[in-house]
């Protein structure tokens, strides 16, 4: 295998909302995959852990004209401007990073010790904290993943694009004789769990990624791009009252024309 | 039974009553102990906290005190750096008043976090020294240090404790080399103030709290600086009015608060006009550019609405500031008392704003406003520092040489 440093990678999303049915399915996996905890009671959803949350957004008209759409939110792994992602630089302790290799932005549960900071100046409200000891039904640990540690009471924690099967990828790669991933390599579970194909994963600098293509749709959008969060998570639709309803805009204003493309 | 431990030539209250007083605040401080001890062992989920209020009435608290003990190190720089002498006759109630208020932030900040017995000294080991959090730690937990400095000499005096020479030249030399703990006060206060303002200011994806920045440090960071060093005096004047009341005696001179009301009302005057052009800036160019209007965040809730805005920078701060710059308004009790309880109110009101306010705005647009109750757990553990600092000035004042003018305003006649 050649040696050498690898591309530097951008890894993101494009989720399609004209194909997402909110069926919930990218939740689940998500929860099972990265060992979320939860709650015998978990009707208040402002103290539920998802870092996969599915939205239901509604275009406020009245039957027969309402329309509704699904809207999936990941962590967006936002690169701010050079790496400053909302998140990142408030931290106290660099318990969350973004990572210049991969374009992720981390998160070290054993190094938070719980300040919430980094929940406050995330926009997205994709931090949720541990406000109990996690604990799962009797005989529910033994199906937990090996591959990602469960965070103890009082850390934050969030989607990680799935980092570990990243790092399993880069070992399967390894014994390929490879150097790059192939696309099909590393894909984080909502990826593979949604029914419907909506969303999908890659490298967003890579043109051989279908995510590339993707967010070049004239109808993809970000959420809150005005911020200037530069999220990595793209969405699709065809609906305008859904681009609209991911930003903030003047009555004047158009969608799409407004905002910070970086 | 303690006149012993009493300084000479003052009178104070029976033992007893003391003795009763203590145990009253004692009882609050008590069940603000047991609270902590159930956060500590239960967790954080006894608080009225969520995923949207990361930062709620203990932040708010912890910001409030701080801003409320700036009279600490204002009245340092003012008799020390600036060389107001008149000054002398409250800095030791001013330093006591900011001991307590800093002790109790820090305290605050133990229950607070999540991981606070196993943890919480990673904010200094694995300091990132781009977070404002950070420099708050570093210089809230120095700034301590120096007011516990500044507060051991008031200590030393006590009458039997500098019978002992050497606790009699230590408290000497203390005060001979105050005014370099002084100086490193205002240098570390002016950096956690402001800090404690970043914390907010630089939160982007917040529009309610962002502020553009000059270098590093947004807006709110001098903002914080200014306020707490324009409001903390009047709530040392506050207290120190308030001490008078409770013990029936004048303590302090009136042209000491005088001259302290002046600066503060000349402080606070200024700081307001700052305040207004920040806001206006903030509502004329920082909101529209991410497409926002000023109203967006005082509109579609139950309890913000614009009159917290108009309250905060009309009742609380041009109000009081127009009160105690003038000479009429600065002799009349009634006016100079609604000065200070306004101001104190102010500043509390600027900082649970941008706090809670800015966790309550919903930053999604298709997500609504999140308003929240606190537990008991947490309005107990924010009462406890009220009943820890009754207990400090109770104890301070009893057996310290606090008011060094009132032995001449209350002569003991023989």
């Amino acid at each position: 295998m050649k040696q050498g440093h690898r591309k530097n990678k951008k890894f993101g999303m494009v989720i399609d909302l004209d194909k997402c049915t909110g069926c919930g399915a990218c939740m689940v996996a998500c929860m099972a995959e990265n060992n979320v905890s939860f709650k015998k009671d978990e009707t208040d959803k402002l103290l539920s852990i998802t870092w996969m949350k599915v939205y239901k957004l509604t275009n406020g008209k009245p039957f027969p004209d309402m329309e509704i759409c699904y809207l999936p939110r990941p962590c967006m792994h936002c690169e701010g401007h050079n790496g400053h992602s909302p998140c990142v630089t408030v931290c106290p302790v660099v318990a969350t990073d973004y990572d210049v290799d991969t374009g992720i932005v981390s998160q070290i549960p054993t190094r938070c010790f719980g300040c919430r900071y980094c929940m406050a100046a995330c926009p997205y409200h994709a931090r949720y904290f541990n406000w109990w000891d996690p604990v799962w039904p009797e005989g529910m640990e033994k199906y937990l993943s090996p591959n990602v540690s469960p965070r103890m009471r009082g850390v934050v924690e969030k989607c990680t694009f799935c980092f570990h099967r990243y790092q399993l990828a880069l070992e399967k790669v390894y014994v390929r004789g490879q150097r790059e991933l192939d696309e099909g390599d590393y894909q984080t579970a909502c990826t593979q769990a949604c029914p419907a194909g909506a969303i999908t994963f890659g490298d967003l600098t890579n043109k051989e990624h279908a995510v590339y293509k993707l967010k070049e749709d004239p109808h993809a959008f970000r959420l809150l791009e005005r911020l200037g969060t530069n999220p990595k998570v793209y969405y699709v639709s065809s609906h305008e009252w859904v681009r609209r309803l991911a930003d903030n805009y003047h009555p004047h204003e158009e969608t799409g024309k407004v905002g910070g493309h970086h | 039974m303690d006149s012993a431990l009493i300084p000479k030539g003052v009178k104070r209250c029976p033992l007893p009553q003391f003795l009763g007083g203590l145990a009253v605040a004692g009882v609050v401080l008590l069940w603000g102990v047991y609270a902590i001890l159930l956060i500590w062992i239960k967790g954080l989920h006894v608080t009225g906290m969520n995923d949207y209020y990361g930062f709620a009435l203990w932040i708010w608290a912890d910001l409030a005190v701080i801003a409320l003990g700036g009279g600490a190190f204002f009245t340092g720089f003012l008799r020390y750096i600036v060389g107001k002498d008149e000054i002398k006759n409250i800095i030791n109630f001013a330093v006591t008043i900011g001991v307590i208020c800093y002790i109790s932030a820090l305290l605050i900040l133990a229950i607070d976090v999540g991981q606070p017995l196993t943890r919480a000294w990673h904010i200094f080991w694995h300091a990132n020294v781009h977070s404002m959090l950070t420099e708050v730690a570093f210089c809230l937990s120095a700034y301590l240090v120096v007011l516990i400095i500044e507060y051991i000499p008031l200590v030393l005096e006590n009458r039997q404790i500098d019978k002992v020479p050497f606790f009699h030249h230590l408290s000497h030399n203390m005060h001979e080399v105050m005014a370099v703990f002084a100086a490193t006060g205002v240098f570390l206060s002016c950096f956690h103030q402001g800090s404690l303002g970043g914390v907010a200011g630089v939160m982007f994806g917040r529009p309610f709290a962002f502020r553009e920045h000059l270098f590093i440090w947004p807006w709110t960071f001098f903002l914080f600086t200014w306020s707490a060093a324009a409001y903390g005096p009047c709530f040392t004047i506050f207290l120190a009015k308030l001490t008078e009341k409770i013990t029936g005696k004048r303590l302090i001179k009136d042209n000491v608060y005088d001259l302290l009301a002046k600066i503060s009302g000349w402080m606070i005057l200024t700081y307001i006009i700052a305040k207004i052009a920040d806001t206006w800036y903030w509502a004329a160019v920082t909101l529209p550019s991410q497409g926002h209007t000023l109203m967006d965040f005082y509109s579609n809730n139950a309890f913000y609405g614009i009159w917290i805005l108009v309250a905060e920078i009309g009742v609380c701060g041009i109000l009081p500031a127009l009160i105690l710059v003038t000479k009429k308004g600065r002799s009349s009790s009634t006016l100079i008392w609604t000065a200070v309880i306004l101001g104190c109110i102010g500043v509390c009101l600027n900082r649970w704003v941008m706090i809670l306010q800015t966790m309550a705005v919903p930053s999604i647009p298709f997500d609504s406003w999140q308003l929240y109750m606190p537990t008991w757990p947490e309005v107990a553990t924010t009462i406890l520092p009220v009943a820890f600092g009754v207990i400090v000035v109770m104890i301070s004042y009893r057996y310290l040489p606090i008011f060094p003018q009132e032995q001449e305003l209350n002569p003991i006649e023989p």
